[in-house]
Order: C-alpha cells, then sequence, then structure tokens
C-alpha cells in the first residue's frame, strides 16, 4: 500500500507538494533556526518598540521590543514538539490499549471501551483545561494534557481495526500454530493494522498543535518569557489595532504549519484508505 | 423503541459516574486541601466543614468519591474563590448565552457551509471545487481565537461595520463576528461531508432520470440529489453540536461573551479551581447529553437506522 506514494506522484498534486516543503522547512527552522536569527528571543530592546516590519525587524517587534521573527523562530520549537511528541505518546497508548480490547473481546473489551468512552465523553479543549489547570503549568503539563485527551480516539480506532483482523484466516492460522496472544498482536495484528493507525496519526497532528496553541493562548501551557505561537497571540492581543503584526504573525505560523499537516493527512487518507473519505 | 430509549439512558448512566470520577480525580490530584480547592477559601465555615464531613480527607478514597457524588446530586459545585458566588448559580446563568451563541454559529455554519459543499459538488474538478476544498482545510487549521481577531480587526477596527465585542444587551449585530469565528470549524466539515455526499447521489440512476424527465439542473440538484444527500450532513452536524463548548471558550474571550466560556477563562486566570472545574463537569454533561439526544433523535428519524438497531 505504501508503495502508492511515490515522489513522481507527489510532484503532480501541488498543495500537498507544497505543504511537504513548508513541513521540511519548519523542521529546519525549529533545528537551525535559533542559530540564524539576528536578536535574542527574550531581550527587550527599550529603543525599538511596537516597530512596524523593517529591514532591521523582518517581522517588526511587539510591545517591549522583542524580535518577533525570533520570537516565533523558538517558538516553533514548542509547537513541532508538543504536536508530535503528543501524537506519538497518544498512539502508543491508544495502540496498547485498543490491541487489547480489540483482540480479547468480551469482558476485557466492554470494560476498556467504556473507559475510552469516558475520555470521549469530555469535550477535548474542556477536558485539556482540566488536566492543564490542576499541574504546575509548562512543556509536561501541555504535552500530558494533550496526550490524554487524544489517545482514546486512536484506542477506539485501533479496537475497530483490531476486531476485524482478528476474524482473518491467517490469524487463525497463527493461533493453531500456538503463538501467543502477544506474538499475534504485535507481529500480526499491528503491522497490518500500521498503515491505517499512521494515518489516523497524521491527521491529528495538526488538531494537537492547535489544542496546544489553544492552552498557550489561554495560559495554561508553556509559561512567559518562553515564546510560544499561542501566547504571542494572547499577550499582544490589546495592540491587535495599532500594531497587528505583533498578533497576525503568530497567528499565520500557526495556520500555515497545521494546514500543511492537514493537507498531508488528507492526502494520506486517500492514498492509503479510500474507506475513510469523507 | 422504548426499549431502545431505556437502553441508551441506561447506558448513560456509566458515562455520566466517569466523568465525575475523571473530575473527582483531578481536584485529588491539585496541590493542597481538595476541599478547599472544591469550595473556595471565603466559603463560610458550615459549607466547608460540611463538604470537609462528605469529602472526609482521611476516608478512603472511593467513600470520598461517594461523598462527592452526593455533593453532586444537590447541585453543590462549591464558590468562586474570588467572588465567594455559587457556581452553579453562575453556571446555568451563563450557559443561555453560550446556547445562543453556539446556535447562531449552528446557522451560519450549517447555511454556509451546505452551499459550499452543494456548489463545489455541482462544478466538480474546476478551480471552484478545489479552492472550496482548500479552503475547508484552512477553516479546521486556523487557530479560533486568531480568526477571532481577524475577523474583528478587519469588520470592526478596520471597517467598522460591526461592534467589536460585548453583547449589547441582545443587539443582534453583537452576535455576528462571534458566530462566525465560532461556526468556521464546523462549517468546513459540512462543507465537505455535503460535497462528498452530493457527489455520491449525483452519481445515481435517480438523478439521470430526473434529468431525462426534463426537469431543470437547479430542480435536479436542489430537490433530488441535496434531499437524498442530506443524512450524513444532518448526522454530521448532530454529532459536532458539543464541539461548540470548546470553540465557545476560545471565541467568547475574544469577544467578550459572557458566557460558560468567558467564565472558565476567568477562572484559569484566578487559578479558580472551583470554577475550572465546574464548567469542566457542565460542560462534559452538556455534551453527552447533546448526543444521546441526537442518538435518540435519529432512532424517530430515520427508520435505516431503526432497522439495523433492531437486527
Amino acid at each position: 500500500m505504501l508503495n502508492d506514494i511515490k515522489l513522481k506522484n507527489l510532484t503532480k498534486n501541488l498543495p500537498v507538494l507544497t505543504a511537504s516543503i513548508v513541513i521540511v522547512l519548519l523542521v529546519l527552522m525549529a533545528l537551525v533556526g535559533p542559530v540564524l536569527v539576528r536578536y535574542d528571543p527574550d531581550t527587550a530592546d527599550l529603543n525599538s518598540l511596537k516597530q512596524p516590519p523593517s529591514k532591521a525587524h523582518l517581522l517588526g517587534t511587539d510591545s517591549i521590543g522583542r524580535d518577533i521573527l525570533s520570537r516565533l523562530v523558538y517558538g516553533s520549537r514548542i509547537s513541532l514538539s508538543v504536536g508530535i511528541i503528543a501524537s506519538f505518546l497518544s498512539l502508543a497508548i491508544g495502540i496498547f490499549f485498543g490491541l487489547t480490547a480489540g483482540y480479547f473481546g468480551g469482558k476485557t473489551e466492554a470494560v476498556l471501551s467504556q473507559f475510552f468512552d469516558i475520555f470521549l465523553a469530555f469535550p477535548s479543549l474542556l477536558l485539556a483545561i482540566g488536566i492543564s489547570a490542576v499541574m504546575p503549568p509548562g512543556l509536561a503539563s501541555a504535552m500530558l494534557a494533550i496526550t490524554l485527551v487524544g489517545w482514546a480516539g486512536f484506542a477506539r480506532l485501533v479496537r475497530g481495526i483490531t476486531l476485524s483482523l482478528r476474524e482473518q484466516t491467517y490469524i487463525e492460522a497463527s493461533r493453531a500454530l500456538g503463538a501467543t496472544p502477544a506474538r499475534i498482536l504485535y507481529r500480526h495484528i499491528l503491522p497490518n493494522a500500521l498503515p491505517l493507525i499512521l494515518v489516523a496519526g497524521s491527521l491529528r497532528v495538526g488538531g494537537f498543535i492547535l489544542l496546544e496553541a489553544a492552552l498557550s493562548f489561554l495560559g495554561l501551557g508553556v509559561q512567559p518569557p518562553t515564546p510560544t505561537w499561542g501566547s504571542m497571540i494572547s499577550l499582544n492581543r490589546a495592540y491587535i489595532n495599532s500594531a497587528p503584526w505583533m498578533v497576525i504573525f503568530p497567528g499565520l505560523a500557526i495556520s500555515i504549519t497545521v494546514i500543511s499537516f492537514n493537507i498531508i493527512g488528507d492526502y494520506l487518507r486517500d492514498k492509503l484508505d479510500p474507506r475513510m473519505q469523507i | 423503541m422504548v426499549v431502545y430509549i431505556l437502553k441508551r439512558v441506561f447506558l448513560f448512566i456509566p458515562t455520566l459516574l466517569g466523568i465525575t470520577l475523571i473530575t473527582f480525580m483531578l481536584m485529588q490530584s491539585l496541590p493542597g486541601d481538595p476541599v478547599l480547592a472544591m469550595v473556595g477559601e471565603r466559603s463560610t465555615p458550615e459549607t466547608i466543614a460540611r463538604i470537609r464531613a462528605e469529602l472526609g480527607q482521611n476516608r478512603p478514597l472511593p467513600l470520598q468519591y461517594l461523598g462527592y457524588l452526593k455533593l453532586l446530586s444537590q447541585f453543590e459545585l462549591g464558590r468562586s474563590i474570588h467572588t465567594n458566588r455559587k457556581i452553579s448559580d453562575d453556571l446555568l446563568q451563563k450557559f443561555p448565552n453560550t446556547l445562543k451563541l453556539a446556535l447562531a454559529a449552528l446557522l451560519f455554519a450549517s447555511i454556509v457551509g451546505i452551499s459550499m459543499g452543494v456548489f463545489a459538488a455541482v462544478n466538480r474538478g474546476t478551480a471552484w471545487d478545489r479552492l472550496i476544498t482548500l479552503l475547508s482545510v484552512g477553516g479546521i487549521s486556523i487557530p479560533v481565537f486568531w480568526l477571532g481577531l481577524a475577523l474583528m480587526l478587519l469588520f470592526a477596527l478596520h471597517l467598522q461595520w460591526l461592534p467589536p465585542s460585548g453583547m449589547g444587551n441582545g443587539s443582534p449585530l453583537y452576535i455576528i463576528l462571534p458566530a462566525m469565528t465560532l461556526g468556521t470549524f464546523s462549517l468546513s466539515y459540512i462543507a465537505r461531508v455535503t460535497r462528498s455526499s452530493m457527489l455520491e447521489s449525483l452519481s445515481q440512476p435517480f438523478i439521470a432520470a430526473a434529468r431525462a424527465k426534463g426537469l431543470s439542473e437547479a430542480e435536479v440538484v436542489l430537490k433530488h440529489a441535496l434531499k437524498n444527500s442530506l443524512i450524513p450532513i444532518v448526522t454530521l452536524i448532530g454529532l459536532d453540536l458539543g464541539s461548540y463548548l470548546n470553540g465557545a471558550v476560545l471565541t467568547e474571550t475574544i469577544f467578550g461573551w459572557d458566557g460558560l466560556g468567558r467564565y472558565a477563562l476567568t477562572g484559569i486566570l484566578g487559578r479558580d479551581y472551583p470554577v475550572i472545574m465546574g464548567v469542566v463537569l457542565f460542560g462534559a454533561v452538556i455534551f453527552v447529553t447533546i448526543n444521546l439526544l441526537v442518538d435518540i433523535s435519529y432512532h424517530f428519524l430515520d427508520p435505516r437506522v431503526r432497522i439495523k438497531e433492531t437486527k
């Protein structure tokens, strides 16, 4: 199935090609950007307060004279790492519980499914607010909140896939050969379920980045002065009329990142799983 | 039918218990005294004593949880640390505002989303179709709070067509920008689902028959294709209703709309845990109740669902 995604096909699809390039550039920016920017993201410069974009400050400065471009570059580290790490963590938890529920069925499945449904019963942002509010705010609490919000959706998906796979003949065959449940799950079912799971994962990265931005915006994520895209918007909201660039650029950064992830997620879904198309 | 409804309502109970268990555990994980965290330091000594008796820190956790359930059954959610008002009163007072905003957003999202989806399907493969597809990806990717600020900058501060924030004593002008902000996310999904559902209907033989009969293209599209495409669209709209609560937190913050979301923000900013937990719990209960009602109403509306259930 994965062979369908060939580089040749990719170059024909302009949005997907653009989105892939954007993501590569974003990752590069997060990795090496801090070496390249001219200004320290946290140093206030009282001689250049609220400067509009110029040659000295390409994206302008904020209300205490910090360079917006530098802050965006440093902020990309947080947005990307939270989005990607939370996706992996929630995928790992979701895969474990989903496989267990789907394969063993019966009471195990009933109890675990009830457990997934409870997490899914909360509006996602509200649950994330509740979780991160009870912890000291920071990177870890944001990641944990997003992971706890995200895992149940994956678990339910993996359970469904496992339920259909476990009735396949090759699973029956390996069971007849005396394979342990762990071996069947991780050597036979998981590899076959993986493409679908990865598509679901790629579709959620964008949502997780948005969730991190929302938590930061509400003051629950990584705390100032460390720049995050969400907190740059909330801290500079008051200047929306007099210095709109302070708010416009961080928002553009979030939007471009999330759009790119979503375009790629949609593309993978269309390629790998026609059933999931909406 | 009655059996089905009873079954659904019965299954509702473990969900409610699960929700309260999670909020209970969140409160327990707070640093310091969970009783003070729940009722607020400024509550009367009697209230604190009553809740301490129910939650009794020295009792085993399961008993404490039962005490918590008992308090909840009396709508005792504690008091705000800052205003000392009862949280249950505040929630009931703010909820209608959020509901009003959500309904306005739903109206906007449904009308614009369905129109966009139909238009894209009819013009399949054209630049319009690709533009609408791209816009609908954009709509789920743009942060709600930033979209709100951008709309405010453009329509309120720059063009000065609409008021920037507040509720304006119910003047309908004030709800336009918040409703557009809150509705955009859902609009994008509605447009997508409408498009694909319409494409499916348009490829059916009955459409060819309608065309052969000599009906105008508008009649074919709107009367025959759209009508047969509505079920997945309505399903999506129903299931998506609860998610408006997420967007409401951010939208209300931006526009100073006096609903549950802004109330949650005041709680977050003031580290007012009883307020935060009150909104989280109330929001979850609303969310699952809406989903339950949507499910049951399908049962009434769509005979196919009914047949599947009985099988």
